[in-house]
């Protein structure tokens, strides 16, 4: 790990003026699950740290039914699956949060570090760049072995895959993200705060190098909606998932008056996809219109070379997620 | 001339009885200490500059702006200009500094270049064999025939041919490999290691700086995982010692994961084409198979093939892959594990061919698999009743419906396992106090435990009466621990060295108790005569018998004079129970068995805990392990344990254990258990994936890619015909 300045500030105006105009002048430091990885593997080395973990502002979980939950930055993975506003108004965020990663590193991962964090590509981690730029300066993706990486909006130049599992829940749920810049506060839906990278200096983030990330805002959900959250993931804890899907159905009666369905791991951001969505409109759920959603998630997604059963999982997670979402199963 | 054989059973009152790891509180407790955690006073950090490329030339070296850095005590150049470096991550220019940080600043400020050469890290494609004859990558065996195999073929009615392997894995120590070497004086060297070899490793280091081997002192208390990686020498062991003798200050190297994972060790890959025969009736008649593997420069291992089975008509040819991907090193059990999967999976497929149960296909067979068949048969009955085979098996190919598909599956192992040389000193104080001696290590088998149930057993004293003393090359020499040969060696020297320190007190004491030594015995601390009970002595009080001489023995394996204590030569069974969700290729385990044979089990809790360790270390390597490589860039892609992925508690299933004991087993001596039982895993998984499935998934790892390939590939195969 390289030498840095270290900063605690305690109210935000102060921490903005601490941030760099730059990438790599500065970064902000919560749980530091990610960050000190990337410092100590030099994938990135600022030069200054900004401790946001001294701003009570950023703290706390409260939830009206006019104002839907708002969630302070700092709040960890841990405490947001087992608070019980969220358990019970936004099961499958509770149910995401309580089962990424591990118990350690749900312990001191922040909501605000996991909208943030960078992504898992293997070339990127190994210090090939974001956009895994090879020695020819051509990526190393397509022809390298691409067995995780993005089989929707994969037209390059990035391949790798959005790492977080809980923004595309928070995404189904049409969450917002509120940062704070030198300009005062700014809140955009989640959705559009991941974007695609186009130039390696670029980030996966709608963020500037001077704004922090203060809290995520959700609406209420619908009155009845249906909701569940599927990854399809090796292992049975501290793994990465092969695709998820997360599904929220609004239903009349026995029918879809309209659907939310967001992939993740699937594409260099979570991945909303209204096919999936529209697929579902006006139809009763059965395994053949959930298999049918799943299929129409993937019609666009095209294989890299070593990723095609990310296809197959992707398909299978829409149509589980959707199953277990009618049926009342595991949110 | 005092009894040297292993008391019978009757008389057995620790050796063979469940008792605890005695460094288990402290290791459970963190107080145990690793090579990791020693700080020396005025220690140094060493940390190298690492070539990025798979295979290059060093061209030139720049060190004056990390010389100049204060807090640098010393730069190292372990690979100079002009040295070709072989794999990726090889050190090239060492550093020590007061602290890690600037340590690692100092290696960013030294320049090397390189000259790249052509480098080659895969190994999965088939090779020509005419190909690889002419090219420098391969190197080809000799075909080895035996019978004759094209006859062998002829008479089979059941051929089935196949593609089967597993790739190349790393040991995955969680204690990194490194050690810390300090300079006493001039002359001498301190060495703190982690090794897995505390006898033999400073005789290396020592060549390799160029000083005498009486000269270099190692300890070492824990070390935190070798499973062969750690039995011989490696650059970091001679960096700290030039280091340390460079800045006369302790210096300590231990490596990143990163390193680790590229460097410190792989098990070669083996892949192979295969083809059996069989009469219908299940005899099998012939094995023909075309192999080939890596495991970096040194090519791989060459894997036993056919791997246990006497099969009566064969032929095989092995190629081995010379390639850049950081060098192979024993993995516990070596080529073993592979030779398991590329014999057991094709049986497996020939069985179904034959619309025959394994199992019973096994047994047909069973003569073939001299000279184990009486254990293997029996193993297999114990294996049955445990996993409940026979009530549960079913044909290739789980009817029920729904996704999620279940089967069973099978394999068998050997190993050898014989005792290695050791030496024991053992004393018997005036105050009854014990003493053990050892230059052995505790690789984390449960040594420590084996040996004070060895010496408790002999002297009928308490375990905590007993203060045992290994890890350090001033002790009697032992021997490195691999090849699962500790416990025989240490088991046998601690025996030997107790029975001769008993036989001394018993001279002693025999007059206090109006007795000949040979009629004393030692029983519940006590010593006393064995017609009359009655007669006896505190331990205490018949060691203060000793007066102020205290009894020293020697005791040393091998010692042809002083009983026939060990064996060599295992065999084991293991069974599997997976769940394998079709959609989506996912692979669970259900249930695994491992029944085991290990001679004499001294001390049985620590023997199932290496039985149980094999299995899960199996889980992982059949269902997640493997080094994956980037040709165009020559570097590990998945050096870090988020992607190169290990079982976690909830992967592995119920674990069960069986060792074969009593009767026909106990008498064969003592034999070691540590690598057999990581055999079988890789073949017993797979065999139960291709039975709940129906088709075989051909490479280890069973990963969602590999499955879902299988089935489409059946499918697409399957409509056609
Ligand atoms: C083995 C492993 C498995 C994992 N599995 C999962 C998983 O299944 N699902 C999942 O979602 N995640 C997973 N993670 C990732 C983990 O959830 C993230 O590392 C964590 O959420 C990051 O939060 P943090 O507070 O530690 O962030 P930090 O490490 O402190 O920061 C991460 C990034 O976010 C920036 N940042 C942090 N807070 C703010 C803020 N308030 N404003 C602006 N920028 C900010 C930092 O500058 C940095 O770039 C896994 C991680 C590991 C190591």
């Amino acid at each position: 790990m390289r030498a840095f300045e270290y900063t605690s500030p305690k109210e935000k105006q102060q921490a903005v003026g601490l941030l760099g105009r730059q990438w790599n002048d500065a970064e902000v430091l919560a749980g530091g699950s990610d960050l000190l990885g990337l410092m100590k593997d030099d994938i990135v080395h600022p030069k200054r740290l900004v401790n946001v973990k001294d701003m009570d502002e950023l703290r706390g979980i409260s939830f009206t039914p006019e104002h839907g939950l708002r969630i302070g930055s700092l709040e960890t993975l841990i405490e947001i699956s087992q608070d019980a506003q969220v358990k019970q108004h936004y099961p499958m965020l509770a149910h995401a949060a309580g089962d990424a990663a591990s118990p350690q590193i749900r312990n001191v991962a922040t909501i605000g570090g996991n909208m943030c964090q960078r992504p898992r590509c293997w070339w990127f981690r190994n210090g090939f760049g974001l956009l895994a730029t090879g020695p020819d300066g051509k990526s190393l993706v397509p022809d390298g072995d691409n067995r995780y990486h993005a089989i929707l909006g994969n037209e390059g130049p990035a391949y790798f895959v959005s790492p977080s599992t809980v923004a595309p829940v928070l995404i189904a749920y049409n969450a917002s993200i509120r940062l704070f810049g030198p300009n005062g506060r700014r809140e955009l839906p989640l959705q559009k705060f991941f974007v695609v990278p186009k130039t390696d200096g670029e980030r996966e983030h709608d963020l500037r190098p001077n704004e922090i990330v203060t809290d995520i805002v959700v609406p209420a959900p619908p009155a009845g909606a249906k909701v569940a959250h599927y990854e399809v993931r090796q292992k049975e804890a501290f793994d990465w998932p092969y695709a998820t899907a997360s599904v929220l159905l609004q239903m009349s009666g026995g029918t879809v008056r309209w659907a939310r369905v967001v992939l993740s791991h699937v594409a260099p951001v979570p991945w909303v996809s209204n096919e999936a969505a529209q697929a579902l409109a006006g139809k009763s759920i059965f395994e053949q219109t959930a298999d049918a959603a799943g299929q129409a998630a993937v019609a666009n997604a095209r294989s890299l070379g070593r990723n095609k059963h990310k296809i197959t999982l992707a398909r299978v997670a829409v149509k589980r997620a959707i199953l277990q979402a009618t049926q009342g199963g595991r949110a | 001339m005092p009894n040297y054989q292993w008391p019978s059973a009757d008389k057995r009152k620790v050796i063979g009885k469940r008792m605890n790891r005695v460094d288990g509180p402290a290791k459970a407790s963190g107080r145990a200490k690793y090579t990791y955690d020693t700080v020396r006073e005025n220690m140094l950090y060493a940390h190298s500059v690492r070539c990025p490329h798979a295979h290059a030339k060093v061209t030139s070296i720049d060190t004056s702006a990390a010389e100049k850095l204060p807090g640098v005590a010393a730069v190292h150049v372990v690979n100079g200009s002009g040295k070709e470096i072989f794999w990726a991550g090889t050190d090239v220019v060492a550093v020590a500094a007061v602290d890690e940080p600037t340590a690692r600043d100092a290696v960013r400020l030294i320049k090397v270049e390189y000259e790249q050469l052509p480098h080659l890290v895969l190994d999965f494609k088939e090779p020509d064999l005419a190909e690889a004859e002419k090219s420098e990558w391969y190197k080809v065996a000799e075909k080895a025939t035996q019978g004759d195999p094209a006859a062998g073929f002829q008479q089979s009615e059941v051929v089935h041919e196949g593609h089967y392997g597993s790739p190349v894995i790393t040991h995955c120590c969680l204690e990194t490999h490194g050690s810390i070497a300090e300079w006493p004086d001039s002359d001498h060297m301190f060495l703190h290691i982690s090794t897995q070899n505390v006898p033999g490793i400073g005789e290396q280091v020592a060549n390799a700086i160029g000083m005498p081997a009486a000269n270099v002192h190692v300890h070492q208390d824990h070390v935190g995982g070798g499973f062969g990686s750690k039995l011989g020498l490696d650059p970091w062991g001679v960096i700290v010692g030039q280091l340390s003798k460079k800045t006369g200050k302790p210096v300590k190297m231990m490596l990143d994961r990163k390193p680790e994972l590229e460097t410190a060790g792989c098990r070669p890959s083996a892949y192979a084409r295969v083809k059996v025969g069989a009469k219908k009736d299940g005899t099998l008649l012939a094995w023909e198979s075309y192999s080939w593997g890596s495991g970096g420069v040194g090519g791989g291992g060459s894997p036993p093939l056919p791997y246990v089975w006497k099969v009566p008509n064969q032929q095989k040819q092995h190629v081995n892959i010379v390639n850049n991907i950081g060098p192979a090193r024993a993995w516990r059990a070596p080529n073993h594990p592979q030779a398991c999967v590329l014999t057991m999976c094709p049986l497996d497929d020939l069985a179904a061919k034959l619309n025959m149960d394994t199992f019973d296909f096994v047994k047909k067979n069973i003569d073939l698999l001299d000279p184990r068949s009486k254990i293997y048969s029996e193993e297999l009955d114990v294996a049955d009743k445990l996993m409940g085979w026979k009530a549960r098996w079913h044909p290739r190919g789980d009817k029920t419906r729904g996704p999620v598909k279940r089967g069973l599956g099978l394999a068998l192992h050997t190993w050898g396992g014989r005792g290695h040389s050791s030496n024991c000193d053992l004393s018997i104080h005036p105050d009854g106090s014990v003493e053990v001696k050892m230059g052995t290590q505790d690789i984390g088998t449960g040594t420590r435990t084996s040996i004070l149930q060895v010496a408790a057993d002999t002297l009928g004293v308490a375990i905590d009466n007993i203060k045992l003393l290994i890890g350090d090359s001033d002790y009697p020499r032992d021997s490195a621990s691999g090849g699962s040969s500790t416990i025989g060696g240490v088991s046998s020297a601690t025996f030997r060295a107790a029975v001769d320190a008993r036989e001394q007190l018993f001279a002693k004491v025999a007059p206090a108790l109006n007795a000949q030594p040979a009629d004393l015995e030692v029983a519940d601390g006590k010593v006393r005569v064995a017609s009359s009970p009655g007669r006896s002595l505190s331990w205490r009080d018949a060691c203060s018998k000793l007066g102020a001489q205290t009894i020293t023995t020697r005791g040393t394996n091998p010692d042809p004079d002083k009983g026939d204590l060990i064996n060599s030569g295992v065999g084991g069974v293991q069974m599997a129970d997976v769940s394998v969700d079709t959609e989506t290729g996912i692979v669970k385990i259900n249930k695994m068995v491992g029944v085991q044979d290990c001679g004499l089990v001294i001390s049985p809790k620590q023997a199932e805990s290496q039985v149980l360790g094999a299995m899960i270390m199996g889980v992982s390597y059949a269902l997640y392990e493997e080094k994956v490589m980037d040709q165009t860039t020559g570097t590990m892609l998945n050096s870090n344990m988020d992607t190169y992925r290990l079982a976690g508690l909830g992967d592995v299933g119920e674990l069960v254990v069986h060792l074969m004991s009593g009767p026909g087993y106990d008498e064969r001596g003592v034999i070691g258990i540590g690598e057999p039982p990581t055999v079988s895993p890789g073949a017993a998984i797979s065999n139960a994936v291709a039975n709940a499935i129906g088709v075989r998934v051909p490479y280890l790892p069973l990963t969602p890619d590999r499955v879902l390939e299988a089935l489409e590939t059946a499918q697409t195969e399957g409509g056609r015909a």
